[in-house]
This record gives C-alpha cells, structure tokens and sequence, in this order.
C-alpha cells in the first residue's frame, strides 16, 4: 500500500495542465479537453470497434486513456455495448468477414449516433485497400461523419477528431455505396 | 545437409543469418525431414503455399521453414497440381494444424488425411471460384452484404455445462475474433477459438505493389511489430537482392526493434497489472510507454517507428544530442521500471492473480510448439538474438530472459526481464554506435530470386519469404509469405485457459497479447 503511495506522490500529476491559449501541443491538449465540455457538458460514450486494423490505430486510441491525455478525466468513456453508446469509433479497412459485425453494432446504437474512422484506412482503404477479403473504408459500410487520417493518427489528432464530430463539424453522411 | 540421420540438399541464401533453401523429393522425404527436424530438437516456424512458373508450367508447391541447429530451413515440396494432397505434418507438429487449414482456404491445397476439415481464415465471404492465392484467380471486390456461414465449434455435454459466446466485437479497444468458451459455473473446461476476422488480404496485396514498396504493407502486418516486420521484409528483399546494409544502418534497425519491444512490454505490464485489478499499473505504464513514444516521435518521426526500416537501411539517423537524450531517457526508465517491479512482486493481492493462473507447462509447450516470449517463461529458451545472432548482437551477448513457471507471474517476470535487458542493450548499442552511412541503395536482381527474413520480435519469431519474378521486363513480388508467432501460440491459449475461471481469461489473454492482424492477414 505504502509503495502505491509513493509511486503516486512520485509520478505527480502528468495531465497537462489547462492552457490560456492554444500554442503550443501540450496545451492543445487541455484546449481541447475544455472544448469537448463546454459542447457536451456531459459525458460522451463511445463503442469501439477494429473492422479490421493492423492494431496500430488500436495502440493510440489505448493512449488516449493515459495521464497525459486523460481522457476518462473528462467524462469520455469507452463502452462495452452498442447500446450505451452514443459514438461509434472504427479502424481498420472493413475485413469482409467484420463487415456483418460492424453493421450490427452501428445498427444496435440508439439515435443520434456519431460514426467516427480512425486512421488512414478506416478514411480510405490506406495500403490494404480494397480487394477480395477487404471492402476499403469504413464509409463503404455505414454512414461515416468524420474521418481522422494518419497512420495511425498520433492520439492528439484523434481527441481533435472526436471533438470536430462532437461539434457538428463532421461532413455530413455520405450514403453508403452497395 | 545432414539433419539427425536425414540428409537433405540445402543451399545457404545470401543472407545476414544462416538461412538455407532445398527441395523435398517427394511426399515420404517431406515426412521424413519434419520427423528428421523435430528428432534433432529443431522446431516448426511456418507453412505456406507457393505457386511458381510460367503460364501453363505453373505448378503449386508447399513451404515449410523449420529452425534446426543448423539456422533456418526453408524446404518445398512441389505438387503436380493443387488436387494432390501433401502428407499432413499435424501428427509430427501440433502447431502445422491451422497452418494447414489455412494454405487449404487461402491456397486450395489440402493435407491428405487430416481430421479437422472445417475451414480457418475463410468465412465463406468471399467470391470467385479460385482461392484467393491462386495466381490466375481474380477474385471480385467485397461486398459487405450476405453473412458469414455458420462455423461449427466443438461442443462439450454434460450436467451443468453451458457455453459463453465472445466476440468478434469485444467489450474493449481490442482486435476482433471470436473465443467460445464450455464452462461450468466459473470454471472454463474448454475455450475453442475462431479467428480470421480481420482477414483484408494482405498476401495477395502484396503481389500488386513493387518490391521497393512492400515494407510499408509488411510494417502493417502487426502494427505492434512493425519495426520487425518492415527489418524482415527488407532482410529478405536485400537477401534476394544480394545487398548488404552499411552497418550503421544494421545497429540502428536493431535498436529500433528494442526499442519496439520495450515500448511493447510496457504497455502489457500496465494492462496485465489492470486486468488483476491494480490500477496503477496501468496509469505508471501507460505514462511511460507515452513517454517512450513521444521521444520516439522526436528521434525517428513516428510513435511506433512505422516505415523507419526501408530497403537498403534505415529512414532517421542520431545526431550526439539524440543518443544522449535516449541514454537519459533508458537511464531514467530503468529506475521506474524497477521500482514498478518492487510494486508488483510485493502485492499479496496481485501475486495472488497471477501465480498458477494460465499455466503451460514446458511438456505442454514443447508439444505445442510455443514461441517467443510466451516460450521462454515456459522453460523453453530460444531466441533469435542468442542462438543465432545477427550483427549487432552478435558483440552484445544477449543475456535471455526465462521462467520455468509457463504461469502468467513468470510471462511478467520475463516480460520485467526483457525490458531492462533491452535497456541494457540500447545503452550498449548507443555507446558503441559505429559511423558511416544509414541507407544504400539496393538494386534489384536481373533475374527470380527468393530470400527470408528472420527476426525476434517482441512476440517471437517474425518470418517473411519473398519470392521475385520477372512479369514484362519488371520485377514483382509473386509471392510474400509473412509468419506471425501468434500462429504457435493462439492454440496453447486454448490450453491455457483449461481449468481457470472465466474472469481470469482478460489478464490470461494480456499475459500473451497475441496479434490478430499478424494472424489472420
């Protein structure tokens, strides 16, 4: 118990701390975080899902919880069901065999519903593509309102891309080609 | 090459390690050389399915890469077309089951005799009447509409046994597959696992992109492990390419894989120490694998070092400043590291989850075939960088972490090994850092050529086969053929699971964090 202690009074508080400004990436961070609040003054629920990423995408979005990032400290929570949700975050090119998969979970999420793809492939199809086993981006599969590039997108850009989806910055759904 | 009392005609392939290439015979030396490699304590990495020739003479052959005390095997055995069946290995090597099952779906060749028939990474998705590898199949685009067939999982009866369905979708930031699990109460007797859900393809991706350009897809394979997997593909593109890399660039790849690892192992100590309930774990790891990423991101351009290994060397040089402040940072590492370690092994609480949980005894794991990192905490000491060491390790003599326990306290206590071993390399590498050039420009060969790449990564061994051929006067990749370790170890999960509760399953699975990715292609 007492080791726990000391590790905690030792690492301090990392969070970065609230910025008057946006200037430089540290304070970005808070500037954000202050954003996500004053649009949602609630907490925002979001279900993840790899429609078939290489778990790059997987290891930043997993960043977003460090202390740095902190991003349950603000009320933004990762949650196990569809039904909880009110965000869909997805990676990956959909993989033929997660399409189903994918398209269930959007379909058990009550309106509104936000759909966010994360990473180059989850936008466009990135090096997989589309072929055989791979139906390209996300946006092939269900509605898509914003999309976060980057291979994969370092977790400062995806906080970013949560909260332009959040503001009513994303485009609007494109329908999705069968 | 005489392999227990087999002989076998190898030749060595232009390569930094001891790789050797040779055809079988026929059906009986295929057999013969499995049962002649695992006689003389040698192991199973990969199986795989070729096609090589011209239009009509184009002929199907099977791949095995076996390591014996020799270096690594690569053996064929040609077929006379994809309806003859190849002696079945699932008998001699537990681990060639789903390999098999696998070339089956991917392939369209089939082991004869094989009990397990149901298909592995094929959900019964995808179009065309040829398997996707086959080199005149042109299968058409998915289209996400029908649903995947029904996949008939083993079921255990009995009084009281029911089942609990997992996945693809899981409660956490995790990839998809599906884990079915036959429990009584808490107790799981048996968890039977299907994957290939991230299937996208990526064998027969290759094939559409130049030689020069496939690391980028190959540091995809397992964004995990990309620094190993772009190191394997250029290994066996400059193999084939018969192009040595200056030496400088040759440290910098093998720091950049350590540093891979660590970065690996300190975000699973933080999530295996979570998933006991300790939450701090996860708040000092996850803190500092960002720190870890951050310097990286400063240093190489990229948090997890993605496209920094490329044909010829590397992408990102060290100035003095950089190899000081990456002294500073292993320096300071070492210190939380430790003290982590004294957190861990002095809570009662979280020893209590660890000790005996997931247990694969060094039998089991042998049986198996386990590898890598899982293997070492079982008893079973190898690795790439010891028993056979490329420049720079070869001068650094790897100190290899093990456990004799197989339970997920020793996969900690290798994992907490490994770490400040890897720190201790880079302190080393970074001291003794030779100058000179990062990159050379490798130019590709006239003629087909084959090589292997071969690396330890985190997880284990990574192996990526290339095969070039000449298509209009241009070079292309006819075949690459990338080996995750998680293929050996996925099937002992199942094992390890067997008589823990299902609520240990999380911290179980953590303790191994096998890739889906670099599973399922």
């Amino acid at each position: 118990m007492w080791k726990i202690v000391d590790r905690i009074l030792r690492a301090g508080i990392p969070s970065e701390p609230p910025p008057p400004v946006r200037a430089e990436p540290g304070d970005e961070v808070s500037h954000i975080q202050q954003r996500l609040l004053d649009i949602l003054g609630k907490a925002l629920t979001i279900r993840m899902v790899d429609a078939g990423s290489c778990n790059g995408c997987e290891l930043e979005i997993h960043a977003l919880g460090n202390p740095y990032y902190n991003l349950e400290g603000l009320g933004i929570k990762f949650v196990a069901s569809p039904r909880h949700a009110d965000m869909l975050l997805v990676t990956g090119p959909v993989s033929r065999h997660m399409a189903t998969a994918l398209r269930r979970t959007w379909e058990a999420m009550p309106d509104p519903k936000l759909v966010v793809a994360v990473g180059d492939c989850g936008c466009t199809g990135g090096v997989f593509g589309a072929g055989y086993a791979s139906c390209g981006r996300v946006a092939n599969v269900i509605p898509v309102h914003c999309t976060i590039p980057g291979c994969p997108p370092p977790p400062i850009d995806i906080l970013r891309g949560i909260l332009s989806a959040v503001s009513g910055h994303g485009e609007a759904p494109p329908p999705v080609s069968t | 090459m005489r392999i227990g009392d087999f002989e076998l005609d190898m030749q060595a392939l232009p390569a930094p390690l001891p790789i050797f290439h040779g055809v079988a015979a026929n059906a009986a030396d295929w057999e013969f050389a499995a049962r002649a490699v695992l006689q003389a304590g040698g192991r199973l990495i990969s199986l795989w399915s070729v096609e090589r020739g011209e239009g009509a003479q184009r002929q199907p052959l099977v791949c095995a890469a076996y390591v014996a005390a020799q270096g690594l095997l690569w053996l064929d055995l040609p077929l006379a077309s994809r309806a003859v069946h190849y002696p079945d290995l699932s008998g001699i090597f537990a681990c060639a089951e789903r390999m098999q099952r696998a070339m089956a779906d991917l392939s369209g060749v089939h082991a004869s005799e094989v009990r397990d028939q149901r298909p592995w990474l094929d959900h019964g998705l995808w179009t065309g009447d040829l398997p996707p590898l086959a080199r005149c199949a042109r299968p058409a685009a998915a289209m996400p509409q029908s649903r995947p067939n029904g996949y008939p999982f083993v079921r255990v009866e009995g009084d009281g046994v029911h089942e609990i369905a997992v996945g693809p979708v899981h409660a956490g930031i995790i990839e998809p597959g599906h884990f079915r699990f036959s429990v009584v109460g808490e107790k799981v007797l048996r968890l039977e696992q299907h994957l290939g859900y991230t299937h996208k393809g990526i064998e027969r991706r290759f094939t559409e992109l130049a030689p020069l350009e496939g690391y980028r897809l190959a540091g995809r394979v397992s964004g995990d492990s990309t620094v190993a997997y772009a190191f394997a593909y250029c290994m066996a593109l400059e193999a084939a390419a018969q192009c040595a890399v200056p030496e400088r660039a040759a440290w910098l790849r093998a720091l950049l894989l350590e540093r891979e690892r660590v970065a690996n192992h300190l975000g699973d100590l933080g999530g295996i120490g979570n998933d006991a309930g300790l939450a701090i774990a996860l708040a000092q790891f996850s803190r500092l694998r960002e720190d870890w990423l951050r310097l990286g991101k400063t240093l190489f351009g990229h948090r997890l070092m993605m496209d920094c290994v490329l044909p010829g060397g590397v992408a990102c040089d060290l100035d003095a400043d950089a190899v000081r402040s990456l002294e500073q940072q292993c320096q300071q590492m070492q210190r939380e590291v430790l003290a982590m370690r004294r957190l861990f092994d002095e809570h009662a609480g979280l020893q209590d989850r660890f000790i005996g949980a997931g247990r694969v005894s060094a039998a089991l794991a042998q049986r198996l075939g386990l590898a890598g990192m899982a293997a070492r905490a079982s008893g079973i000491v190898t690795d790439l960088r010891g028993q056979f060491a490329l420049p720079p390790y070869d001068t650094l003599a790897v100190r290899v972490a093990s456990h004799r326990n197989g339970d997920v306290a020793a996969r900690v206590s290798v994992r907490f090994d490994e770490v400040l071993e890897s720190l201790r390399l880079i302190r080393e590498m970074l001291r003794a850092l030779p100058a000179g050039p990062v990159q050379q420009v490798v130019t590709l060969p006239a003629n087909a050529a084959l090589g292997a790449g071969w690396v330890e990564g985190w997880r284990g061994e990574i192996l990526v086969a290339l095969e070039l051929e000449h298509d209009n006067g241009a070079l292309r990749i006819a075949r690459c053929h990338c080996h995750d370790p998680s293929w050996q170890n996925w099937p002992v999960l199942e094992h390890a699971m067997i008589g823990n509760i299902v609520p240990d399953f999380p911290l179980i699975n953590k303790s191994f964090n096998l890739s889906y990715s670099g599973h399922d292609l």
